[in-house]
């Protein structure tokens, strides 16, 4: 039985649907690493998702363009990021519990636009993956390997890879990326030195609600093409998990983005495949490992200083 | 000095008012929602009410409502009192009913008064291993409570579904084609005394039972007083002598028992079996969420949280059939609880600049006391 697992059309599945489930995950804890590394915890991302999933889905129904509700997604996460900004930073709110208020919002309103524009579970076509005859289908095994697990992707897919250096690098090698380290770290000492550091703040929350939004939309117009209530299913905690899991750094997150669907992906196979394994016990999994990667994690990196304090002026 | 204590007591008057003010906004906000949706607010709003308690069912099913929300927000009164964050409500009710599901199955022939305690003790204990593991993962090894709980919510929620479409299925379901993940009901012998015809049961009286019981505990006992200590300054707690990370755990664990108490009562006392959707929700409908929110609401004071939960429960009860008159899908209490939190919070920088303020007024008055004082000793020692 395990055997059948190892097999290669299985293992080129298992690949390619792992970077293809990494991407709501990539988008929505890229966005929230720039608002921690600024100090801000959201814990909000899965409700701002699930506005940005529903907004993209309803949009691409009715113009049949998935661009545009690409667009309209990424401009409601922005709003709800300049919201979660506007509690965080203006109103000094507690940042644990203020973001389950978003979340909540987020899940109630996205469910009630649903029933109320839509009502019943349907399909669309929004991005449409990549298809290169000549790779998937040649007799070539590493040709055919290459083809599913790097070519067969939607555009959303490549673009939330691409953001993962670029995140990076502006995080470590820019002023600005220079600008929100030292806000997250020591906003006393950035302001100092002239930093505006709630101006910092809402740019990488309200950023944060962008890249959110954009998460949203990669599952409801990109990997399933439905929209329905509680899409998310809970991703948007992960996604926060994942930014701790990977030290605050892009390609830690990316590491535990890829581990997490890869564990995703080899339970659909062993489900595919009828192994009895029981599958919930699989897909608790990465859930386990995630407490235990944090409890390995905390010990060898540090979390931003500031992070979760709201700033104040001669406070100290 | 008279004017002084007034405005002491208009601070904190207008502090109690908060939440209510928080209310009204998030209402008025759903009025304007429902306007755009087409629908009367008026209309809505009294169907609502209507839905909560106009008739005795309405009252019973709203208690019903509430009865988990009070479980889980007594045990957030705890938590955020003792400086932790719970986010794993969910988890713990899921755990605690589980467990207690499991017990009831397990013996079927005991008699009630030895198998309904029993469930609840097991009840209480798998939440408060739900809430301990975040609480010592914490405390010794630094690892963010907010994450381990959301962690923890997800492991309850597969350990079920895994359990319930195992070994603890309805055999009834495992020879039927659908194999509905849930289990058998429960021997009658486990349910909770209920108040018939309602779906009132005892659970409710247990919940405001144990509401006192903490309020007792945390500012009548010394471990609760430490427990707020900690919450309040946890280095002057350990300057003075208090083991912070032991409180902590303390914390969370308590936390944690209290929702788990809260999912065995919901299986004894309303549901009889246990059931899963394959979410968390499906069982809990969001109480663990919920319960948040109510706790806010009750300033976490669990006294506070009685008419907290009771007011949400209303909510929740009255939504359906708001939904029903106005055609407006009851989501919508979702999205507003969602505002009352976010208003709750977010309102708290006035509480804490008016804090400040009277610590200031304190301040300067013990300052002009002073310097009064000091210039009659100085006048003393000339007159000398």
């Amino acid at each position: 039985m395990i055997a059948e697992l190892l097999t290669a059309r299985v293992l080129i599945g298992i690949a390619g649907s792992g970077i293809r489930l990494a991407t709501s995950y990539l988008y929505a804890a890229l966005g929230e690493t720039f608002g921690q590394r600024s100090g801000v915890l959201n814990l909000g991302v899965d409700g701002i998702m699930l506005m940005g999933a529903y907004s993209a889905f309803y949009i691409t129904r009715n113009t049949g363009s998935p661009w545009l509700g690409l667009l309209v997604a990424l401009l409601v996460g922005t709003a709800m990021g300049l919201a979660m900004a506007f509690i965080s930073v203006t109103l000094k709110a507690e940042q644990g519990i203020s973001g389950i208020g978003v979340y909540l919002f987020g899940l109630g309103m996205s469910d009630l636009l649903f029933q109320k524009t839509l009502g019943n579970i349907e399909t669309i076509s929004g991005f449409q993956s990549l298809h290169i005859p000549a790779l998937s289908e040649s007799s070539n095994l590493l040709l055919r390997a290459i083809g599913e697990i790097f070519l067969s992707h939607n555009i959303l897919v490549y673009i939330a890879f691409a953001l993962v250096p670029i995140s990076a690098f502006v995080l470590n090698k820019t002023t600005i990326g220079l600008q929100i380290r030292a806000v997250g770290q020591n906003p006393e000492a950035a302001d100092t030195l002239g930093v505006n550091v709630n101006l910092v703040r809402y740019c990488t929350v309200t950023f944060g609600g962008l890249m959110a939004g954009a998460a949203g939309a990669s599952l409801s117009i990109a990997l399933l093409n439905v929209f329905q209530q509680n899409l998310t299913a809970g991703q948007g905690f992960i996604a926060v998990a994942l930014v701790y899991f990977g030290a605050w750094r892009p390609f830690g997150v990316l590491a535990g983005a890829m581990i997490f669907s890869l564990v995703n992906a080899l339970q659909v196979w062993v489900q595919v495949l009828g192994i009895p394994i029981p599958s919930d016990i699989a897909v608790m999994m990465p859930y386990v490992l995630t407490i235990l990667a944090l409890v390995v994690a905390v010990q060898r990196v540090e979390e931003p200083a500031a992070l979760t304090k709201p700033f104040e002026r001669g406070e100290h | 000095m008279q004017s002084l204590l007034k405005r002491l007591d208009m601070g904190a008057f207008v502090d109690a008012l908060t939440p209510l003010l928080a209310v009204l906004a998030a209402l008025f906000i759903g009025a304007l929602m429902l306007l755009a949706l087409g629908a009367n607010p008026v209309e809505a709003y009294t169907a609502l009410l209507e839905g909560a308690f106009g008739s005795f069912n309405a009252v019973a099913d709203t208690i019903v409502k509430a009865t988990p929300l009070l479980f889980v927000g007594l045990g957030i009164c705890i938590a955020f009192r003792g400086g932790v964050i719970n986010i794993g409500g969910e988890g713990q009710l899921v755990a605690g009913a589980v467990s207690a599901t499991a017990v009831a199955l397990t013996f079927p022939d005991w008699p009630s008064w030895a198998i309904i305690p029993l469930c609840l003790a097991v009840g209480f204990l798998a939440g408060a291993i739900w809430g301990g593991i975040p609480g010592l993962l914490k405390a010794y090894f630094n690892v963010n409570e907010i994450l381990s709980t959301i962690m923890m919510n997800q492991i309850a929620v597969q350990g079920m579904n895994f359990l319930l479409r195992g070994i603890m299925i309805d055999p009834v379901q495992l020879e039927a084609a659908s194999r509905i993940p849930q289990t058998a009901r429960l021997s009658p012998a486990t349910d909770l005394p209920r108040l018939v015809p309602t779906r009132l049961h005892a659970g409710a009286l247990i919940a405001v039972i144990l509401a006192v019981l903490v309020y007792i505990f945390l500012w009548r006992t010394t471990i609760g007083y430490r427990i707020r200590a900690v919450g309040l300054n946890p280095d002057a707690a350990r300057y003075a002598g208090i083991d912070v990370k032991q409180y902590m755990v303390l914390s969370l664990l308590l936390s944690g028992a209290l929702a788990g108490l809260g999912g065995a009562v919901q299986v004894l006392g309303l549901h009889h079996r246990m059931f899963t959707d394959g979410s968390a929700m499906g069982f809990t409908g969001g109480a663990g969420f919920n319960g948040i929110v109510a706790a806010l609401f009750g300033q976490l004071h669990p006294l506070g949280t009685i008419p907290a939960s009771f007011f949400f429960g209303a909510l929740l009860v009255g939504a359906n059939k708001l939904q029903r008159a106005v055609q407006v899908p009851s989501a919508l209490i979702t999205a507003l609880n969602g505002l009352v939190v976010i208003f709750v919070v977010s309102s708290d920088i006035w509480r804490r600049r008016r804090a400040r303020r009277r610590e200031l007024e304190k301040v300067s008055a013990a300052l002009a006391a002073a310097t009064a004082s000091s210039a009659e000793h100085m006048e003393a020692a000339g007159d000398r």
